[in-house]
């Protein structure tokens, strides 16, 4: 091969970091072009995010030899309880509770802290043979050949690749220049999300409440932390936003009780305005888009890196295998193979997800009655209560390597 | 081998270069070839590895080794093989396809000895390879007999040929003359003759009587859910593929 390297991943986020990786141990050469400067990504703090990772996505991790180092910070999520509810009333009778004994596989998740899952992964970036890093550089532009794709970084460097990875997020300057089109809309909501710690020990339950501005969810940290994730229209979201620490825990305190004791906060706070951004195609010649760059949703149910991770197995295994074969692998007929594998999986998470909120996220007194009644049932029908168990948990479809723990 | 790339005139040039982009078009004429092409890699790398020892996610596992691609086509499987390490020399009896070949295997930047030749007059000259490949090329020939030992003279002792081609059933008729000639119009009508295609009892007979030890055979088959091909242990009913190896090597 006359190229530079084989892939070149625009992004060195979550998503592109895990793809290198992967590449990487399927013996393909790789370079990942990350505009944040590596100090930005490095800094230890705890800052309050973290991640709700399916079992499927624990396993891509442990595949790629990450889990022994997250392990010891990770809680696993032994319970899930959704409930419908209003502030200031707490939950309806109608919960639904997804309990880990019921699966297999054991716990139903790990929530994993932004602080501990990056330095992780840059540390093995670094680690690896096959990896060459680029730092504080975006790429500016490419153009797909008939060989291969030259690729423009911002100090005017050009490499050459056989495939292009867009791993450069919802607002992808790759997918555009692709000329890729998405569907996109937002909810008029926004998400605050912080850490909270409390006097009480959440025993591993993760909670989902709907209330009628949007969902709030209350998912375990190590020790007696939890990291909420609290949706409010859009206006509202700004004024609490505005609030000081005090008023703005005054606002949440009521939200879910007192089942967690007296609560603080434990961490900075962000906040995330909520929109569904879905790509035309997730393929194009010598181009393929990752994660946020193909498919955006509303973080209802902690599903963005968990489907970021999917892509990555799916991607590395078809990129490997078709390596492997001595195939050209930035061939369009290669890259379809990804497409075919994770379009449909990615356009039902964000139709449901969609949906789910349109459902759960207003105060119309019979879709209220309804939901409670559905809940209700699903929680009344283990099998179907394990099916949903299952899909949040990412084992569901045609699984690729990685999310089955094997390597490539 | 003299190259003859610099006496073509440019109206020839663009006229291979239109038929090597119609040759590698994954949607366009060859869209069956690009389809199986993955489920006949995986079965050829498989066999070559195990064979020889190597390990495919090695860097160019396939290296030292010498490789000829019969009916190479415009170097669908050649160009494969050569990104896996192995030295390849393309043969394909119809002359328009070879600059066609090399014009695409010079784009990617890959050396390939593509020649207007037949394996017959290979054999007479004396060439041999540790591989040989003969894919979906037995059922177009006049005398299989003679052909396939032609194929068994190109190999080294201990050298491994694969060799794939169509059965002869009612069900191979349905799927590969009413189906992909007629109904899918996946080829040209005419592509094939079913009285032509062999049965696997039939092709391991012939090998044998070439001098050669079959050692596999495995059935390609479509699967319309995938929309993809892949290798089956029991149904070679339609497309198969078959390795045998020329006995005599030292062990």
């Amino acid at each position: 091969m006359t190229s530079d390297t084989d892939v070149l991943i625009a992004g060195g986020g979550l998503n592109g970091a895990a793809l290198a990786l992967a590449l990487a141990s399927g013996g393909l050469s790789v370079t990942v072009v990350d505009p944040a400067p590596v100090k930005v990504r490095k800094r230890a703090g705890f800052d309050g995010r973290s991640y709700a990772l399916a079992l499927a996505s624990k396993r891509v991790l442990a595949a790629l030899g990450l889990w022994e180092a997250l392990k010891a910070d990770a809680q696993p999520m032994l319970e899930i309880k959704v409930s419908d509810g209003r502030a200031g009333e707490g939950a309806s009778p109608f919960v639904l509770e997804f309990d880990h004994a019921e699966l297999d596989e054991g716990p139903m998740g790990y929530m994993v802290e932004d602080r501990h899952l990056r330095p992780a992964l840059l540390a093995a970036l670094e680690k690896s043979d096959g990896i060459t890093r680029v730092d504080g550089l975006s790429v500016t532009d490419h153009s797909a050949g008939a060989a291969g794709v030259e690729v423009t970084l911002s100090n005017a460097q050009t490499l050459t690749a056989a495939c292009l990875v867009a791993a450069d997020g919802r607002e992808s300057p790759t997918r555009s220049r692709t000329g890729i089109g998405r569907v996109a809309w937002g909810y008029g909501q926004t998400a605050l999300v912080c850490a909270i710690g409390h006097t009480r020990d959440h025993g591993g339950i993760a909670h989902q409440f709907f209330m009628p501005a949007g969902p709030l969810a209350v998912l375990p940290l190590k020790g007696r932390r939890s990291s909420i994730v609290w949706t409010e229209r859009a206006g509202r979201a700004e004024e609490i936003n505005a609030l000081d620490d005090t008023g703005y825990l005054d606002v949440l305190r009521p939200r879910f009780g007192s089942f967690l004791g007296d609560i603080d906060l434990a961490g900075a706070r962000f906040t995330y305005p909520l929109g569904l951004s879905l790509a035309h195609a997730f393929v194009a010649d010598r181009v393929a888009l990752l994660g946020d760059a193909a498919h955006a949703v509303h973080p209802i149910a902690g599903q963005g890196l968990n489907a970021g991770l999917r892509d990555v197995a799916a991607l590395a295994e078809v990129l490997v295998e078709a390596h492997r074969r001595g195939e050209d692998i930035g061939r369009r007929d290669v890259l379809e193979r990804y497409q075919l594998w994770r379009r449909f999986d990615a356009t039902a998470l964000a139709v449901a997800t969609d949906g789910f909120n349109r459902l759960f996220s207003n105060d119309n007194s019979i879709l209220r009655l309804g939901r409670d009644l559905g809940l209700g049932l699903v929680g009344a029908a283990p099998a179907l209560r394990r099916g949903f168990m299952r899909e949040a948990a990412g084992l569901t479809g045609a699984l690729p390597r990685l999310a089955e723990g094997r390597p490539l | 081998m003299p190259n003859d790339q610099t006496t073509i005139d440019p109206a020839e040039i663009e006229k291979f270069q239109a038929m090597a982009a119609e040759w590698w078009d994954p949607n366009g004429k060859f869209k069956p070839l690009h389809m199986l092409n993955p489920c006949r890699l995986d079965y050829i790398t498989g066999q070559i590895a195990s064979e020889f020892e190597r390990d495919l996610a090695a860097e160019r596992p396939f290296e030292g080794l010498r490789l000829l691609d019969i009916g190479c086509g415009g170097g669908l499987l050649a160009e494969p093989m050569t990104r896996l390490g192995a030295e390849v020399v393309g043969a394909d009896a119809a002359e328009r396809n070879i600059p066609v070949a090399r014009l695409h295997a010079e784009e990617q930047g890959l050396g390939i000895d593509y020649r207007h030749t037949t394996a017959e007059a290979l054999a007479a000259d004396g060439e041999v390879f540790d591989v040989v490949l003969n894919m979906e090329v037995v059922e177009h020939v006049s005398d299989p007999q003679a052909y396939l030992k032609a194929c068994h003279d190109l190999l080294k002792p201990g050298g491994l040929m694969v060799c794939s081609t169509l059965n002869r059933n009612p069900k191979s008729y349905l799927f590969a003359i009413i189906g992909a000639e007629h109904v899918m119009r996946w080829l040209p009508k005419g592509t094939h003759e079913w009285k032509k295609f062999i049965t696997p009892d039939e092709l391991f007979d012939l090998l044998r009587n070439a001098g050669l030890d079959p050692v596999d055979k495995k059935g390609m088959v479509f699967n319309p859910v995938t929309w993809s091909w892949g290798l089956s242990v029991r149904d070679l009913s339609v497309n198969y593929v078959t390795a045998s190896i020329r006995p005599g090597a030292e062990t």
